[in-house]
């Protein structure tokens, strides 16, 4: 059995126990709380394609995210269409705008570039505000079904398709990372001069990278809408999910493909459990804190604190 | 005698109203050595950024077996034959020894044989019972084997090795004397950048000289440092 079969079995298996799991547990706050988590597992592997391997910190992620939210608001508002649609209508206009970005920005290096897509993140915040279509600062609103043949209820379809969005991404992300694409962008991170002078065609590598990261923080936020029921500015552009995007990958262990997974969990969860024991407003301090604790104990996230004792 | 393979015609730049190189033409034959000398700020570094791609916008043309390198990236000169190594050692830390050696494998389309080719070349510089290692458990000079080692990996016609003995002892300096020597008996054309006079006569069969952004001498090195201009401005003599 190779490793891909059995990553790939060994996803579905846990997917699948999840899903039993919550079944038997019957209740809707356990969907809404695995969505919660999955969603971040979405948002952290993909920042960890383009940050995380090529070293290119991407702070726009809510602008990434919101712009596949929006992008199924309206193609459920015009075209009448449903989630799933929306999603492929997600990655699409994410990854244009990834692409778009790394053409504009991908010049600069370090902080500057991380600057750029901060500054990407705000233009659209303020594009959406001033678009009626999308219910402008208002925000717009989402019905839908309360149930949905053969699922259970609305919650545990949202939750199972934000599920196979995780192990998506995940297993995009590990493809990545065993691929030619992943070894290019490692060798951009560790000296992207040098990686140009031994033949790594950097600009093309970093543009693929932009592109699919954009897309699949698209895909994070596609089903936001449907999610929440509602949808305005301020909840799609939120900080949270700028400073989540990064804080988690480094966390677990970014450029890697397990990293943003474990990362994403943990922090998530401690989110989620702030949220229901004492509130919301502690989940930026939890990050916060946590990020300090790892930078100075564990710099290269917690699979590099193994990897360093191993 | 073989043919000319590369050609730098004119070749020239400015940084602002700073004139770093001008007009500066050289002629390589294939399987050539030449040594490229003068003193800091001579513009030794820039006509090899010039040449390489790095800096994309300077006057004149380069030709690369009659094929013009203008606007071409540093990656694309690369894959067409033309290598260099770093005045420091520039590895990819993150990835082992091996793994630095099969990166210009994988993108030149040998992405099947990359590993049994990158080892050869790890053999070739006498790194192979290194190959597991991580770039910086290496000493300085095993380094320098490793950017060769990767320079070499896609059959260069063309090594520009720019400092690539800074900062050894002798007697690692003779190692990487012999190992030049090596690959270019297997073919390679090799600039020699270098501030260390013993090793510049050594290896080169002709000798550059660059001072203030010009060349002033070409030739074979017994003639060229004898030439009174070049004993003034780079020896220090008058």
């Amino acid at each position: 059995m190779n490793a891909n079969f059995r990553f790939w079995l060994g996803a579905a298996g846990l997917g699948l126990a999840l899903v039993a799991g919550l079944r038997l547990l019957g209740n809707d706050y356990g969907y809404f709380a695995g969505y919660f988590v999955l969603q971040y597992v979405v948002l952290a592997g993909a920042w960890n394609i383009l940050g995380g391997y090529a070293g290119y910190v991407n702070f726009g992620a809510a602008g990434f995210m919101a712009a596949g939210a929006y992008s199924a608001i309206v193609v459920r508002q015009w075209l009448g269409w449903d989630l799933i649609p929306g999603i492929f209508a997600a990655a699409a206009v994410a990854g244009l705008l990834g692409l778009g970005t790394g053409y504009l920005t991908l010049r600069l290096k370090g902080v500057y570039f991380s600057i750029a897509t901060l500054c990407l993140a705000v233009v659209l915040q303020t594009l959406v505000v001033n678009w009626d279509y999308v219910g402008g600062s208002r925000g717009a609103y989402i019905i839908h079904a309360r149930d949905i043949p053969p699922f259970n209820s609305y919650s545990e379809m949202l939750f199972i398709v934000m599920l196979v969005l995780a192990i998506g991404t995940t297993g995009i992300g590990r493809a990545v990372e065993m691929s030619r694409l992943g070894r290019g962008l490692q060798a951009i991170r560790d000296n992207e001069r040098a990686a140009e002078a031994v033949g790594v065609p950097t600009l093309r590598l970093k543009l693929v990278a932009t592109t699919l990261c954009g897309a699949l923080m698209g895909v994070a936020g596609a089903p936001l809408p449907y999610y929440s029921g509602y949808l305005n500015p301020e909840a799609a552009f939120s900080l949270a999910y700028a400073v989540n995007a990064i804080a988690m990958p480094l966390i677990g262990g970014a450029g890697t493909w397990a990293g943003p997974v474990i990362g994403a969990v943990l922090l998530a969860s401690l989110q989620q459990a702030a949220t229901v024991t004492i509130s919301s407003a502690l989940n930026l301090w939890i990050v916060g804190w946590m990020l300090v604790v790892f930078v100075a104990v564990a710099p290269r996230g917690i699979l590099g604190w193994f990897r360093r004792r191993g | 005698m073989s043919e000319v393979f590369f050609r730098a015609h004119g070749v020239g730049k400015r940084f602002g109203g700073f004139v770093a190189l001008a007009e500066v033409d050289i002629e390589l034959r294939a399987g050539e050595r030449l040594g490229l000398i003068g003193p800091n700020g001579s513009g030794k570094s820039t006509f090899v950024n010039c040449i390489s791609g790095d800096f994309a916008e300077h006057e004149g043309q380069v030709t690369l077996d009659g094929v013009s390198l203008g606007g071409l990236k540093p990656h694309r000169r690369a894959r067409l034959g033309m290598a260099r190594t770093f005045q420091l050692p520039q590895p990819f830390n993150s990835l082992s020894v091996l793994e630095n050696v099969r990166v210009p494998l994988l993108f030149a389309g040998h992405a099947v044989e990359a590993t049994d080719r990158a080892m050869a070349c790890l053999e070739q510089v006498e790194m192979a019972d290194k190959a597991r290692k991580l770039p910086k458990e290496l000493t300085q000079v095993e380094q320098r084997r490793l950017e060769l080692a990767r320079a070499i990996a896609l059959n260069p016609r063309l090594l520009i090795a720019d400092e690539a003995m800074a900062g050894l002892s002798n007697a690692e300096v003779d190692q990487i004397i012999a190992l030049l020597f090596k690959l270019n008996e297997a073919g390679t054309a090799v600039i020699m950048i270098e501030h260390i006079m013993r090793a510049v006569t050594a290896f080169s069969e002709r000798l550059v000289v660059f001072v203030a952004g010009r060349k002033i001498a070409d030739g074979l090195p017994r003639d060229v440092l004898a030439l009174p201009e070049v004993e003034g401005a780079y020896l220090g003599k008058q």
